[in-house]
């Protein structure tokens, strides 16, 4: 540990620009400012060619270059390791930091809810059990304070997922940066299936065990009814398209829900299965058994305990919070950090999600850290937890064409640490997301540069402003 | 049926053969260990390297080189380990079998002494996050909640009063804002409903408080008869002297003045704020008025009074001179409370005895026990926390908790199930928690939805 000489955050940089030159450019920057900006015109982002020099780069695919360049054209990797620097890129010095790619958090509700306990500003919960045409992409609220807050810790990228009924909608991972929920989008988007739970939900679940029970019962053959409804909707689509003298003409019937779950069922599109008891998870798999989906576990809280059929079963995983409570009062006080590397070690690709009922999404790295700290004796080591934060998601999520590490002709999308970015000492000096240059500027960063040193200070209290009648 | 459990587990855990908390020592217990050449982390006085730390009969006995174990007192190894004085957590909700009486907006009356529960097995999970001592509080529902509890955490013990931080000055819990105007005022239809309600709320129990003290004194001087006792008046009395130090639960900087404007015109000298997201908006004046603050490190926007949060709190507290703790309120975030402290080094860069201090002097301190814990001094208590690497590092792991020289805490030796009493319902608790509720409203939301709320 040292004490960090800088008390506040800066991305330091020097444009290979006249000190005239730059100003012309900053007066013209000036009156290109449009109204749209989500919280005022410092969250403008910068496009253009960037030289990051003198810098470590962890390629997280591709090992560790101890000393390169990493340019960026056009909002992609142009080169990585010894590479000149284009003419008129604009060079952002690492001084010996480190380039990441950017960290992608496998489950939140970014954009989807503003505060915790205010409905108004709450969109990932609508009315009704199975619900999958509720699109994220449709409620993301680019203006939220979160994006920036986040991404400025060089977490980019995060999957928004709708909570609430069996199936609350399809969930969308995102660059959080952007003007429109498009411009954020990534292209991955996962349907979310709420895997019926068979045990108590918490220790404020009072039902009796016969309750528990059936209700667990009638929830299998809602899915169960479902799902037959929509193989059945998928056959008839088929045959549609196959054509044929014999078959019905005219549009399908609206169902919506179905329609939904229509590249689900044919796998094209990704069923996110949250299932978290052992119980569940086994039932899970057992479920999803020969139905030829593309799915992927999430949560898994228990996902140890069975660990080896989860590997056998060949599911990727999405778990965390890390930093959880252990989900029985019986269990070790550290399997909760433990899950990812026992899953790890057991073959199962593992990628790790805040959960942060806070939206302390910015923690990913810390969760990432305490998998490691708990995890090493079992082989997850820090590349390990650094792929389950990068390359693995990206690639769970089929984004890893461009997406969760530092390679050619991926989007420029990765940060500048001063270390370490697991260590909470660690400053995040620069961030990129396809290819712009985030200014490091939240609501909080500007609310400790305002009140630091706050003015006017103290002052002494006009006479009677406070006296009490 | 609790004694079954008991005996359950007591067959549980002989059969697995690894230590449990039931052949733990009593909570009377003081133990002696020799920490042999690690790198100490004091806190007052700077960090040590390769130094010896002995502890005799639960007190810290020496401090230096060369020291030497007494015949059969244990030795801990410390090469490449780092010690550092418990974790302290000023506010907690853990080992508590109730936490809000939310029937009036004042309750002083009520003592969270009343409600403790040492078989929680939160207080075994806190120990293995280095945590030594807890300031278990009453709820935020009311204005004037009940008088909180300071405790070691002695787990193993089936007594209530052994968790007891003996001498440790009696506490009580204030709370402003969102949740007892949320209870009261609009679940209740009784004031307060607003900020400015609960001044009032406040001015008019201080001053009904002076006024009965003030007829116990004129009756002892033989010019009145004795006012009825009356509970709550005494606590509220007792406020008002001194002897009950004000722990309140607040957010927004206008009502964490008003506290301290009332606490002024009824010349009470010592406040501590707990959570006070908005504290760094008036630092200067909580550093002239000589308040503290406890805080979180970085939580925010669980609600609208913290909506304008900023994880600089601390650091911006720190730098005005403000003495500054940081706490869980939370079961789960109560295990790594030395990384939360690490958080005022991104979020500010705090330096490691500034960061360390968080959660260990400065707590003790706002608890009024900082000249028993808190930092790692001659004369002390031995209450100590082993890491395997820098308690700062996120790669660090607690290896021994010790609490008055006696190691409750013990990764090598310890099992897996560390249950003192084994409930017949337990049920897998999902992980993915969708409350946003602060545990300090825990039976309060209930009542709310029965009032109407």
């Amino acid at each position: 540990m040292r004490a960090p000489a800088r008390a506040g955050p800066a991305a330091g940089e020097v444009a290979l620009f006249s000190l005239p030159m730059r100003l012309l450019l900053l007066a013209l920057a000036a009156l290109a400012v449009a109204p749209a900006h989500a919280q005022g015109p410092q969250y403008r982002a910068r496009a253009g060619t960037f030289a990051l020099t003198d810098c470590r780069i962890e390629t997280v695919t591709r090992g560790v270059v101890e000393r390169g360049v990493v340019v960026i054209e056009d909002g992609k990797i142009a080169a990585v390791g010894a590479a000149a620097v284009p003419a008129g890129a604009v060079e952002v010095p690492c001084d010996g930091g480190t380039v990441y790619p950017g960290m992608i958090d496998s489950g939140t509700l970014i954009g989807l809810e503003e505060v915790g306990s205010q409905d108004e500003t709450q969109d990932f919960d609508e009315l009704g059990d199975v619900t999958p045409q509720m699109q994220a992409l449709t409620a993301i609220n680019t203006s939220s304070i979160h994006f920036p807050i986040t991404r400025v810790s060089g977490v980019t990228t995060a999957l928004s997922v709708p909570q609430g009924g069996m199936m609350p909608g399809t969930a969308a991972l995102l660059n959080l940066h952007g003007y429109t929920p498009q411009q954020m989008a990534t292209g991955f988007e996962g349907v979310v299936l709420n895997f019926p739970q068979s045990g108590r939900r918490g220790r404020f679940d009072r039902r009796e065990q016969e309750a528990i029970d059936k209700a667990a019962k009638e929830a299998m053959e809602k899915l169960d009814e479902v799902w037959e409804q929509a193989a059945l909707y998928a056959r008839i689509d088929s045959a549609r398209a196959a054509g044929g003298g014999r078959q019905p003409t005219g549009e399908m019937a609206y169902q919506p829900e179905m329609a939904a779950l229509l590249p689900v069922v044919r796998g094209e599109r990704v069923l996110l299965v949250e299932a978290n008891a052992a119980a569940d998870i086994l039932k899970a798999i057992e479920w999803l058994d020969g139905k030829g989906l593309s799915a992927v576990l999430t949560g898994v809280a228990e996902g140890w305990r069975v660990a080896d059929k989860i590997a056998q079963a060949g599911l990727p995983v999405v778990t965390g919070p890390v930093t959880g409570l252990p989900t029985r009062a019986s269990d070790r006080y550290d399997r909760t950090y433990q899950n990812a590397a026992l899953l790890a070690q057991a073959g199962v690709q593992v990628a790790l999600r805040t959960d942060d009922r806070m939206q302390n999404y910015r923690n990913l790295p810390f969760h990432a850290g305490f998998a490691v700290a708990h995890g090493q004796d079992v082989g997850f080591d820090r590349q390990a937890a650094l792929e389950a934060i990068t390359i693995a998601p990206a690639r769970i999520f089929g984004v890893d064409d461009r997406l969760g590490s530092v390679e050619v002709g991926k989007s420029a999308t990765l940060f500048i640490a001063d270390g370490d970015p697991f260590e909470p000492s660690t400053q995040v000096q620069a961030v990129f997301i396809d290819g712009y240059q985030i200014p490091m500027v939240s609501r909080q960063i500007e609310l400790y540069q305002e009140y630091l040193n706050r003015s006017p200070g103290l002052t002494a209290r006009p006479a009677g402003a406070d006296r009490q009648p | 049926m609790r004694f079954l459990s008991f005996l359950l587990a007591a067959v549980v855990a002989s059969a697995a053969g690894a230590q449990t908390p039931l052949n733990l020592p009593p909570a009377s217990e003081r133990g002696s260990v020799l920490l042999r050449g690690g790198t100490v982390h004091t806190v007052t006085n700077g960090t040590l390297e390769d130094t010896d730390v002995l502890v005799r009969d639960g007190t810290i006995a020496e401090i230096g080189a060369g020291l030497q174990a007494p015949r059969g007192v244990r030795v801990v190894e410390m090469a490449g380990r780092h010690l550092m004085p418990g974790v302290i957590d000023a506010h907690s909700h853990i080992a508590l079998s109730s936490v809000n009486e939310a029937t009036n907006p004042i309750v002083a009356e009520v003592q969270m002494r009343d409600a403790l529960d040492p078989s929680d097995v939160g207080i075994y999970r806190a120990l293995a996050g280095g945590v030594t001592s807890i300031h278990v509080m009453h709820g935020s529902a009311n204005p004037v909640g009940g008088e909180n509890e300071t405790l070691k955490l002695r787990w193993g013990t089936l007594d209530p009063d052994g968790l007891l931080f003996e001498g440790a000055p009696r506490t009580i819990k204030f709370a402003l804002g969102e949740n007892p105007t949320r209870v009261h005022g609009r679940g209740r239809g009784v004031r307060p409903s607003t900020r400015m309600g609960i001044e009032q709320v406040y001015r008019e129990a201080f001053t009904e408080a002076r006024a009965y003290r003030a007829a116990q004194l004129a009756a002892q001087e033989g010019r009145q008869p004795l006012p009825p006792y009356d509970r709550r008046l005494e606590t509220l009395a007792d406020i008002l002297s001194g002897d009950v130090l004000v722990h309140s639960h607040s957010y927004r900087a206008d009502e964490i003045l008003m506290l301290t404007r009332v606490f002024s015109d009824f010349g009470i000298e010592r406040l501590t704020f707990q959570h006070a997201n908005e504290a760094f908006k008036v630092a200067p004046e909580l550093a002239a008025w000589g308040a503290g603050a406890s805080v979180f490190s970085d939580w925010g926007s669980y609600k609208f009074e913290v909506y304008y949060s900023s994880a600089y709190n601390a650091a911006v507290l720190t730098r005005n001179g403000v003495r500054t703790s940081i706490n869980s309120d939370d079961a789960g975030l109560l295990r790594y409370l030395y990384h939360e402290a690490a958080k005022t080094q991104r979020y500010g860069g705090l330096t490691d005895d500034q960061a360390l201090a968080m959660v260990t002097i400065n707590p003790a301190h706002q608890l009024g026990i900082d000249d028993r814990v808190g930092s790692v001094e001659v004369g002390k208590d031995a209450d100590l926390a082993v890491f395997s690497a820098h308690p700062l590092s996120i790669y660090a792991r607690v290896d021994l908790t010790f609490v008055d020289g006696v190691a409750r805490f013990d990764r090598e030796r310890d099992g897996d199930d560390q249950r003192v009493y084994v409930d017949p319902t337990e049920e897998v608790v999902s992980v993915q928690s969708r409350g946003h509720t602060e545990s300090c409203m825990l039976g309060a939301d209930l009542d709310a939805l029965v009032y109407g709320d």
